[in-house]
């Protein structure tokens, strides 16, 4: 144990050196594909199981149990099937992530009241800009909701897979900071993870706070 | 057969198919077979190394789970039943809940040293703040008037708690207790992935190492399904109690 001071120092050091730049941008780069490949995956095979009803009846215990499944445990396979590095890492969080997502963009898309069908039937718009111009929008607090969840999942596939085996990254840092009795650097990068995480869910739950209010939604 | 099982099975039929054309494919060096992995999987079952690992896990998931539901219902009720403490606490469950406790483990290895109570320990940082979410939230939804009622009929607060809040509140805490569990066998199974020295999570890190297709497959399926068994049992018994109340 150190003191919070000397953590703070020892970030504080790590951050001026530059010597963790790579492991840092490592994390953000593959976070942030893995996040979109969530969010825009999930997002068109939740739109696409809401159209297709008898489909999405079938999946639907899939879904709901996904989470109850240590999905983490999958990761050794797909560093089999990827190799240890970057896509290995992407796919986990990925994989983390998109559930969420498709089960919050059927939540959303459910939710959209009817009189908004109707008038996208009477504008006589394509199913696709139906579903881009009216339902994206009015879906929007339930979508932001899936977002937060699967920026949340996916850093935690991630971190969890640089943890266990990587090449590089913050988890990746942490990790061998603990192996290597190199408390201050552990401590540091540690801490500057948890900033991270905690900045990106404050300011994705002020987002979600706001739009639920504008919509008066719960 | 109703219309929902044949759903599931088609499901599963479909899994299996794209499992043994993914292994046509790609080849026994990345996919091992689905029949090669279910009979790989009746081996491990038979052995005593599989079981000697299965006990340190199962030993582990059911003291963090024990620990972490009776942490997670005081807490929950703590704060559910002050309101300030409540408003307070929210935002700060909800973001802990939300870091990857996976960074945690280091500390956890360091306070507690590379044992079972670390294991436990991890698992109970994962499984608590669910389920003390969720306790907070349904003690807080219970009607206003049954606990006016309670304070009429001059309950103490224990026979307050176990005869009126107790009751209203199950359905809503055994979700809680449902995603409680399942993310403590994550945390245990994650905890065993980065450094232990037995169990099942520790067996499958061993066959990544040396690059063992089929018991990482086998061990995978396995784990999968006593994860489903887990929260199918569960599943019943929630819709159960829901029926009841």
């Amino acid at each position: 144990m150190i003191p919070p001071t000397e953590i703070a120092g020892a970030l504080w050091h790590i951050l001026v050196s530059g010597k963790a730049n790579n492991d840092i941008a490592f994390t953000v780069v593959n976070t942030s594909a893995a996040i979109a490949l969530s969010i825009v995956l999930g997002f068109w095979l939740g739109a696409a199981l809401h159209a297709l009803p008898r489909a999405r009846r079938a999946f639907e215990p899939l879904l709901s149990a996904y989470y109850a499944v240590p999905v983490f445990i999958f990761y050794p396979v797909l560093i089999v099937a990827f190799g240890v590095g970057r896509s290995s890492l992407i796919a986990m969080g990925a994989m983390f992530g998109i559930v969420a997502m498709i089960v919050n963009t059927m939540t959303g898309l459910d939710r959209v009241p009817a009189v908004i069908a109707k008038t996208a039937i009477v504008m006589r718009l394509s199913p696709l800009r139906r579903l881009l111009l009216l339902r994206l929008p009015a879906a929007a607090p339930h979508l932001v909701t899936g977002i937060k969840l699967a920026v949340a999942y996916s850093v935690i596939g991630i971190v969890a897979g640089e943890f266990i085996l990587a090449t590089a990254g913050i988890g990746k840092r942490i990790a061998f900071g603990y192996q290597d009795f190199d408390n201050r650097t552990m401590y540091g990068m540690l801490l500057l993870l948890l900033i991270l995480v905690m900045a990106v869910n404050g300011a994705l739950s002020h987002w979600e706070k706001r739009l639920h209010h504008r919509f008066g939604q719960q | 057969m109703k219309p929902q099982k044949y759903d599931a099975l088609v499901l599963a039929a479909g899994f299996l198919v794209s499992w043994e054309i993914l292994y046509l494919l790609v080849g026994a060096d990345v996919v091992s077979a689905p029949a090669a992995t279910l009979s790989r999987a009746v081996t491990l079952l038979r052995g005593r190394n599989f079981w000697n690992d299965a006990a340190s896990t199962g030993i582990a998931f059911g003291y963090a789970c024990i620990i972490g539901i009776a942490g997670g219902l005081l807490l929950g009720l703590a704060l559910g039943l002050h309101r300030f403490a409540g408003d307070v606490a929210d935002p700060i469950l909800g973001t802990v809940y939300s870091i990857p406790k996976i960074t945690l483990y280091p500390i956890i290895l360091l306070i507690f040293g590379l044992s079972l109570t670390a294991k436990i320990a991890f698992g109970v940082i994962h499984g608590i703040f669910p389920v003390a979410i969720f306790t907070m939230n349904a003690v807080r939804n219970v009607a206003p008037v049954h606990r006016r009622t309670a304070r009429t009929l001059r309950l103490s607060p224990v026979a307050t708690v176990v005869m009126v809040l107790a009751p209203a509140a199950i359905p809503e805490i055994l979700s809680g207790i449902r995603i409680g569990i399942a993310v403590t066998l994550l945390g245990i199974l994650i905890a065993e992935l980065f450094a232990s020295s037995s169990g099942i999570g520790f067996a499958l890190i061993r066959a990544t190492e040396i690059h063992n297709v089929v018991d990482i497959f086998a061990l995978t399926l396995l784990l999968f399904l006593f994860a489903v068994a887990i929260n199918t049992l569960l599943h019943i018994a929630e819709r159960r109690v829901r029926h009841d109340a």
